[in-house]
């Protein structure tokens, strides 16, 4: 497991808010262009756990690694984390792209500037390249003729496929999903899925939280079950979703498949 | 029950007399008729002598104090309630308390006693000085050369108008969805920069209208500073009557001119409200943009 080449290093991550301890030492390794689906039951600390690794959310303990970043501090001497500005927390950001659940488009702004706006406020780049570039990834998932309409002009899975869009203008090196398709009727699922898997087959790193088990199939690299706040059985799609070891695991799979 | 298809398409509706309505707009027309012809007929409105002061420059100068008066008086509030709102909703239990503080004290006074407050500052505090406390003093001034009616009635009007604007500002940027913050989180965008850019546009579209609303309000109320002897709208037209008796045209003449104000007010409160909204409803893509920085099409 404690390999050092993985991307994304996850070394004992607590978390509690309160009483309420919502993950209990998480270790976690993704490896550069692969697709990891975490699955579990709602409350299980998927969300958490996802939001912690861009700092949305801050551990209580533990280290997340980003490529050599350590995410949200600076290790001066061995032992000692300093909290780093919110600037340098920011420029930690660039480097991973999130996707919601409720898509969270800028509801004032047409999808075009929705999705030059952090390349030309936070990368600096100039207009026409950030445009060019807006341009590129609208019509990789499909959205080029909607460039000037607004989000709430747009039907869920548009709205999603957009919100794609707009992590991907920051170049990122992994891209977060949480429930990507959980607030979609359900004929518009497909179409995210489709921009996701062909996200996943160039090469993109992925983590992507879902109930879709056919995505996890098809598009995964490896699945984990997440259950209390620990991932509980991790493996292949095959064996968590067709063989699992745990009752758990089990139960959860009989409830959603 | 139910009828042949054929007759249903034939029927006909029948409307249900509306009397009420009737009697509403027997009265309304009544009541207009009667006081267009009052405003008419009878000599005691002077029209001329609304005529002959409605441009006097007396008149004229007191409208010019009301308007800046009123546009400092917003600006500074705007700036203050803004700071005071950003405080309230800070984690730090005492710049929430300090600001909830102000807010109490500030909407609790009449106004009225605020400005005479101020005005008479240098009774309470003769010398107004900034330096290090117990230290060296780096600037000083005499608090009467400071205070005069118009920096009274500045401080006055915009101090009490910031706290009612705070708890506007403050609703405004609650009624945000937490979503649209940590997608500017995510995105890496700065604090500032999200702020500016993606928070408060839309806080915007819920701040405006109350606060267009207590702008015609301090426009209005911006009157009691006759009280500390600056000559605006309305004291300007009590200086000409109290001479020359010809109360009520003089009155007339300065209604026609909060009127004109307040109805250009509300003219560019809806052209404010409009170009917020966009993105909000869902009409045509063509709406033009607030800002439009971006019409870089090819
Ligand atoms: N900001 C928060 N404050 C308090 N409790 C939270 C917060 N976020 C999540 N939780 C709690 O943490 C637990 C895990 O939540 P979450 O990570 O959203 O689970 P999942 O995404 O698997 O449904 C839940 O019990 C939830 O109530
Ligand atoms: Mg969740």
């Amino acid at each position: 497991m404690a390999d050092r080449e993985a991307l994304i290093r996850l070394r004992n991550i607590r978390k509690s808010f309160g009483e309420n301890t919502v993950l209990h030492g998480i270790d976690l390794d993704v490896h550069a262009g692969e697709v990891l689906c975490l699955i579990g039951a709602s409350g299980s600390g998927k969300s958490t756990l996802l939001r912690c690794i861009n700092h949305l959310e801050v551990p209580d303990s533990g280290r997340i690694y980003v490529g050599d970043h350590l995410m949200g501090y600076e290790e001066r001497t061995p032992g000692r984390l300093h909290e780093l500005s919110r600037r340098k927390v920011a420029a930690q950001r660039t480097e991973v792209g999130m996707v919601f659940q409720h898509f969270n488009l800028f509801p004032h702004l047409t999808v075009l500037e929705n999705i030059v706006e952090a390349p030309l406020r936070v990368r600096k780049l100039d207009k026409s390249t950030a445009i060019a570039t807006a341009r590129d990834l609208l019509q990789r998932v499909g959205m080029s003729h909607k460039e000037n309409a607004y989000p709430r002009q747009l039907s869920g899975g548009q709205q999603q496929r957009v919100a794609i869009a707009r992590g991907l203008a920051m170049r990122p090196k992994v891209m977060l999903f949480d429930e990507p398709t959980s607030a979609l009727d359900p004929e518009l699922v497909g179409e995210v899925l489709d921009v996701m898997t062909g996200l996943a087959r160039d090469g993109m790193t992925m983590i992507v939280v879902t109930h879709e088990m056919g995505f996890a199939r098809e598009a995964g690299d490896r699945v984990a079950f997440m259950s209390d706040g620990m991932i509980l059985e991790m493996g292949t799609p095959t064996q968590v979703l067709s063989n699992p070891v745990h009752e758990r695991t089990r139960a959860f799979l009989s409830k959603v498949l | 029950m139910t009828s042949p298809r054929q007759t249903v398409d034939a029927d006909t509706i029948v409307r249900r007399p509306r009397r009420w309505r009737w009697v509403g707009i027997a009265a309304v027309v009544i009541a207009a008729v009667s006081v267009a012809t009052n405003f008419i007929t009878n000599p005691n409105y002077k029209w001329d002598v609304v005529g002959r002061y409605l441009f006097d420059p007396r008149i004229l100068n007191g409208l010019g104090t009301t308007l800046l008066l009123t546009l400092v008086g917003m600006v500074i509030a705007l700036a203050v309630g803004l700071g005071l709102a950003v405080m309230r909703m800070s984690k730090s239990g005492l710049l929430s308390a300090s600001a909830g503080a102000y807010i109490w004290f500030f909407r609790g006074t009449p106004v009225l006693v605020q400005l005479i407050l101020w005005y008479n500052l240098a009774i309470v505090i003769p010398e107004f000085s900034i330096g290090i406390p117990f230290g060296p003093t780096l600037w000083s001034a005499d608090t009467n050369s400071l205070i005069t009616p118009w920096t009274a009635a500045v401080l006055g009007l915009s101090l009490n108008e910031a706290a009612y604007l705070a708890e506007i500002i403050r609703s405004g940027i609650v009624s945000v969805d937490r979503g649209q913050t940590e997608a500017a989180d995510a995105l890496a965008i700065g604090r500032a920069t999200s702020f500016r850019r993606i928070i408060l546009p839309q806080a915007l579209r819920v701040i405006v209208p109350p606060a267009a609303n207590e702008a015609i309000g301090l426009l209005k109320y911006s009157s009691v500073v006759s009280v500390i002897a600056l000559p605006e709208l309305l004291y300007s037209g009590q200086l000409i009557y109290s001479r020359t008796y010809e109360t009520i045209p003089v009155l007339i003449v300065v209604c026609i001119w909060y009127l004109v104000v307040v109805t250009v007010l509300t003219g560019l409160e809806h052209l404010l409200e409009r170009r917020l909204g966009v993105g909000f409803t869902t009409g045509g893509t063509t709406s033009r943009r607030w800002s439009r920085w971006l019409i870089a099409k090819r």
